[in-house]
C-alpha cells in the first residue's frame, strides 16, 4: 500500500467487493425464492439463511482475533494488532446482525423476541466480551505507547477465544437440562435446496466478512501512519526547547 | 572500566512524546552525577529510564551492564537499583516499618539491613510504629528513603531527594549518599538545591529540551539533523 | 515465586487488617445486596428460597468486583505501581499473592452471604461438601480471573468502569456453575452438581495459569 492512498481500495478488494454483491444477491434468490419453505416453521426459516452464517462469521471473527492477538504478542508488529481490533469490529457487527435476525425469527417461531436459547444466550456474551475488548483498545494510557495498549489489549484478546469456549459450552448445558428441545428448535430439518443455499448463506457472509475487514484493516493501519508521524517533527520541536531557555510544552 | 551508565543518543517517547530527545551520558562506578535542568527538561525521565522503566526508542543505553533497548533485560536490573521518585511507593495504611520491611524483603534484604536502614534514616522507635498516612511529608520521604537504604544498590537513582525535607534531613540525604559511594555504589541525582547539590556531586550535567547541553559540557554541539536518522 | 506470593499475600492481608474495608463496607454491602433482592422480589419467601443459589452468587460476583478494585487502589496510591516493577519481586509471585489475598477475603464474604442466606431467605442447607468444594473451586476462579483482570484495568484512569464490562461476561461460566452445583446441593441431588464443581475446576486452572504468565508484561504499564 502506497504512503498516501486515496482510498483502502485495491483490485484485491473490488474483486472481493463485487463477489459479495454478487454473492448476496444470489443468496437473496434462493433465500426469498427459489429455496422451499419449511415444513414446520413455513417461510420464517428463511431468516435462518442470515442468522447461521453470521453466528459462524462472528465466532471466526473471535478466532481470528485472537490468532492475531498471539500473534502481535510473538512478533510485537503493529500488523497485528490492526488486525485483532479490525476482526472484532467487523466480527461485532456481524454477531449484532445475528443476534437481531435471531430475535426476528424467535418472534414467529417461540411466540417472543427472546428465549433464553442457549445459542442466542452466548451469543449475547460474546457481544458484550467483543464490546469490552473495543473499549478496552479505545483507552488510552496519559501516555500509553502502542507497547503497553498492546499488551492490554493482546491479552484481553488471546484469552477471548477460551473465553467463548468456556461460555459457550457451559450455557449450552445449563440450558440444555431445562429445555432439551430448545437445541433443536431452531433447526429445521435441512436437506437439498435448504442445505445448498444454507452453505451458499455461510460461503457469501465469509467474504463479505474479508471484504469489509480487508477495508477496516487498512483505515486502521492508516490512522496508525497518521498518528507516526508526528514524532519526527515532535523530535525536533522538543529539542527547540533546549535553544529558547526555560519551561516547556510539558 | 566499564561505565555503569552509557548512553549514546537515547531517545524515550511517553506515547508520541519525546521526553528523552538524545541523551549522552557515562558515569562511572562510584560517581555522583548531578542533573540539572528547567522543569519539564527530561530529569525525572532520564532517572526513570536508568532505572529500566522506561524503554529506550533509539540510541544506546546501557546500565550496569544490560542493555535498555531489551525490554526484558531492562527488567533485571531493577534488583540492582534504588530509585528514589517523586511518588512515595508506600502503602498508607501500613506503618513505616512494615513498609520498609516489605520493600527491604521484596528485594532480599535481610533483617538486619532494614532495622539498619531505619536508623540511619532516623525513623527508629516510636516514628517506626506510626502509620504511613500519619507522617508529614518530610517524614514520608525519609521512610522512601529508607527504602531504597534497606535495599544497598549499585546505583542509586535519585529525583530531587531534598524536597520536602527540612534541614536536617537534607543532611542525612548527603550522608546516606556519600556513605554509599564509599560502600562502592554509584549515584545520579537530580535537584534544584544547587548549592548543596553541586558541592556534593562530582560532576554536572545540563539537561534541556530532551537532550543534554552539550555546549554546557564544553562538547561541540551536534546538528539537530544528524540526530534524526 | 512463592516465597514472593506469600510476601504479597500478607502484605495485602496486612493492609486489610488495618483498613478494614472489606470488613466496614464491602461486607455491609453484600448484606444490602441481599436486603435489596428481597424487597424487589416480593418477600414471598418461596422465590427467594427457589432462587437463593443464584442470588448468592450474584451476589458474590458483585462483592468480588469491589474486592478486586479495592485490591488495586491500594497499590495505585502514590507510585505504588512503580515501586512493584522495582521491587525485585517475581511478577508471578505478586499476581499469585494477591489473587491469594483476595481470595480470602472472598470466603469471608461468602461466610456473611451464606448466613444472610440462610436466615433471610430461609433457605435449608444440605450437601456441605459440594457447597464447599464450589466455594472453593469458584473463588480461586473469581480471584484468578479478577488479579489478572483487575492489573489490566488498573493503570487506565478508567478502571471502575471498564472492569465490570470486561470482568463480567468472562465470570458468567463461574455463576452458572456455581449456582447449577449449589441448586443440586440444597435439591438433595449432589450427583447432578460435581460436574459443575469440575467445570469451575477448569475455569480455575485456566486462570491461575493465565494470571502467572502475564501477570508480569500486564505489569510492565506506567
Amino acid at each position: 500500500m502506497s504512503a498516501h492512498p486515496a482510498s483502502t481500495s485495491s483490485s484485491a478488494s473490488r474483486a472481493l467487493g463485487v463477489l459479495s454483491l454478487g454473492g448476496l444477491a444470489l443468496l437473496l434468490g434462493y433465500a426469498l425464492v427459489w429455496s422451499p419453505a419449511d415444513v414446520v416453521q413455513g417461510d420464517a426459516v428463511r431468516i435462518m439463511y442470515v442468522h447461521v452464517p453470521t453466528a459462524i462469521v462472528a465466532f471466526a471473527a473471535c478466532g481470528i482475533t485472537s490468532l492475531a492477538s498471539a500473534m502481535w504478542l510473538r512478533k510485537r508488529s503493529e500488523g497485528w494488532w490492526v488486525l485483532g481490533g479490525a476482526a472484532a469490529e467487523v466480527g461485532l457487527v456481524f454477531t449484532g446482525l445475528c443476534l437481531v435476525t435471531g430475535s426476528i425469527w424467535g418472534r414467529p417461531t417461540w411466540g417472543t423476541y427472546w428465549d433464553w436459547d442457549p445459542r442466542i444466550t452466548s451469543t449475547t456474551l460474546l457481544f458484550v466480551l467483543l464490546v469490552g475488548y473495543l473499549a478496552l483498545r479505545q483507552v488510552d494510557n496519559e501516555r500509553g505507547d502502542a507497547a503497553q495498549r498492546g499488551m492490554r489489549g493482546a491479552v484481553v484478546g488471546l484469552l477471548l477465544v477460551p473465553n467463548v469456549a468456556i461460555v459457550h459450552y457451559s450455557v449450552d448445558w445449563w440450558r440444555s437440562l431445562h429445555q432439551p428441545a430448545t437445541i433443536t428448535r431452531l433447526d429445521p430439518t435441512i436437506e437439498g435446496t435448504m442445505l445448498f443455499t444454507l452453505v451458499l448463506g455461510i460461503a457469501v457472509f465469509s467474504v463479505v466478512y474479508v471484504w469489509l475487514l480487508l477495508h477496516r484493516f487498512r483505515v486502521g493501519w492508516l490512522e496508525e501512519r497518521a498518528g507516526d508521524r508526528g514524532i519526527d517533527q515532535a523530535l525536533i520541536d522538543r529539542r527547540a526547547e533546549a535553544g529558547v531557555g526555560s519551561g516547556g510544552s510539558q | 572500566m566499564e561505565p555503569v551508565v552509557h548512553l549514546r543518543g537515547a531517545v524515550t517517547l511517553l506515547g508520541r512524546f519525546p521526553a528523552l530527545a538524545g541523551i549522552d551520558l557515562d558515569v562511572t562506578a562510584g560517581e555522583i552525577v548531578l542533573l540539572r535542568g528547567p522543569n519539564g527538561a527530561g530529569k525525572t525521565t532520564l532517572l526513570r529510564l536508568c532505572a529500566g522503566l522506561l524503554p529506550v526508542t533509539r540510541g544506546q543505553a546501557q546500565v550496569l551492564g544490560q542493555d535498555l533497548t531489551d525490554r526484558r533485560l531492562a527488567r533485571s536490573l531493577r534488583r540492582r537499583v534504588g530509585y528514589l521518585g517523586h511518588a512515595a511507593g508506600l502503602y498508607d495504611d501500613l506503618t513505616v516499618a512494615d513498609n520498609v520491611r516489605f520493600w527491604g524483603r521484596a528485594a532480599g534484604a535481610p533483617p538486619s539491613d532494614v532495622d539498619a536502614a531505619l536508623v540511619a534514616c532516623g525513623l527508629s522507635g516510636r516514628l517506626s510504629q506510626q502509620h504511613v498516612a500519619s507522617l508529614s511529608a518530610g517524614q514520608r520521604r525519609r521512610a522512601s528513603l529508607a527504602c531504597v537504604v534497606a535495599r544497598r544498590p549499585e546505583l542509586w537513582l535519585l529525583d530531587e531527594p531534598h524536597a520536602g525535607l527540612d534541614h536536617d534531613g537534607r543532611d542525612l540525604v548527603d550522608d546516606l549518599v556519600l556513605r554509599a559511594v564509599t560502600e562502592g555504589a554509584t549515584v545520579v541525582m537530580s535537584s534544584h538545591e544547587l548549592d548543596r547539590a553541586e558541592s556534593l556531586a562530582h560532576r554536572t550535567l545540563h539537561i534541556a529540551g530532551g537532550t543534554t547541553d552539550r555546549a554546557a559540557e564544553g562538547v561541540a554541539s551536534t546538528e539537530v539533523s544528524a540526530l534524526v536518522p | 515465586m512463592f516465597h514472593d506470593a506469600a510476601l504479597v499475600a500478607g502484605k495485602d492481608l496486612r493492609v486489610e487488617l488495618r483498613s478494614k474495608v472489606t470488613l466496614q463496607q464491602v461486607a455491609p454491602f453484600a448484606v444490602l445486596m441481599l436486603i435489596l433482592f428481597g424487597v424487589a422480589l416480593d418477600p414471598d419467601r418461596g422465590v427467594l428460597r427457589r432462587a437463593s443459589s443464584g442470588l448468592f452468587w450474584v451476589a458474590v460476583l458483585f462483592c468480588a468486583l469491589l474486592a478486586i478494585q479495592r485490591a488495586f487502589t491500594i497499590e495505585s496510591a502514590d507510585g505504588g505501581r512503580d515501586a512493584l516493577r522495582l521491587s525485585g519481586l517475581d511478577p508471578a509471585g505478586i499476581f499469585l499473592g494477591k489473587a491469594a489475598a483476595i481470595a480470602v477475603q472472598l470466603i469471608g464474604l461468602e461466610i456473611v452471604l451464606a448466613a444472610g442466606v440462610i436466615v433471610m431467605y430461609g433457605t435449608e442447607v444440605t450437601g456441605w461438601p459440594l457447597l464447599a468444594a464450589t466455594c472453593a473451586a469458584a473463588t480461586v476462579g473469581l480471584a484468578a480471573a479478577g488479579t489478572l483482570y483487575g492489573v489490566l484495568a488498573a493503570g487506565l484512569r478508567v478502571r471502575e468502569t471498564l472492569l465490570p464490562i470486561l470482568l463480567l461476561p468472562v465470570l458468567s461460566p463461574v455463576l452458572i456453575g456455581a449456582t447449577k452445583a449449589f441448586e443440586a446441593a440444597l435439591g438433595g441431588a449432589p450427583a447432578d452438581g460435581w460436574p459443575w464443581c469440575g467445570l469451575l475446576v477448569i475455569f480455575a486452572l485456566l486462570y491461575v495459569a493465565a494470571g502467572t504468565l502475564a501477570f508480569g508484561p500486564l505489569l510492565e504499564e506506567s
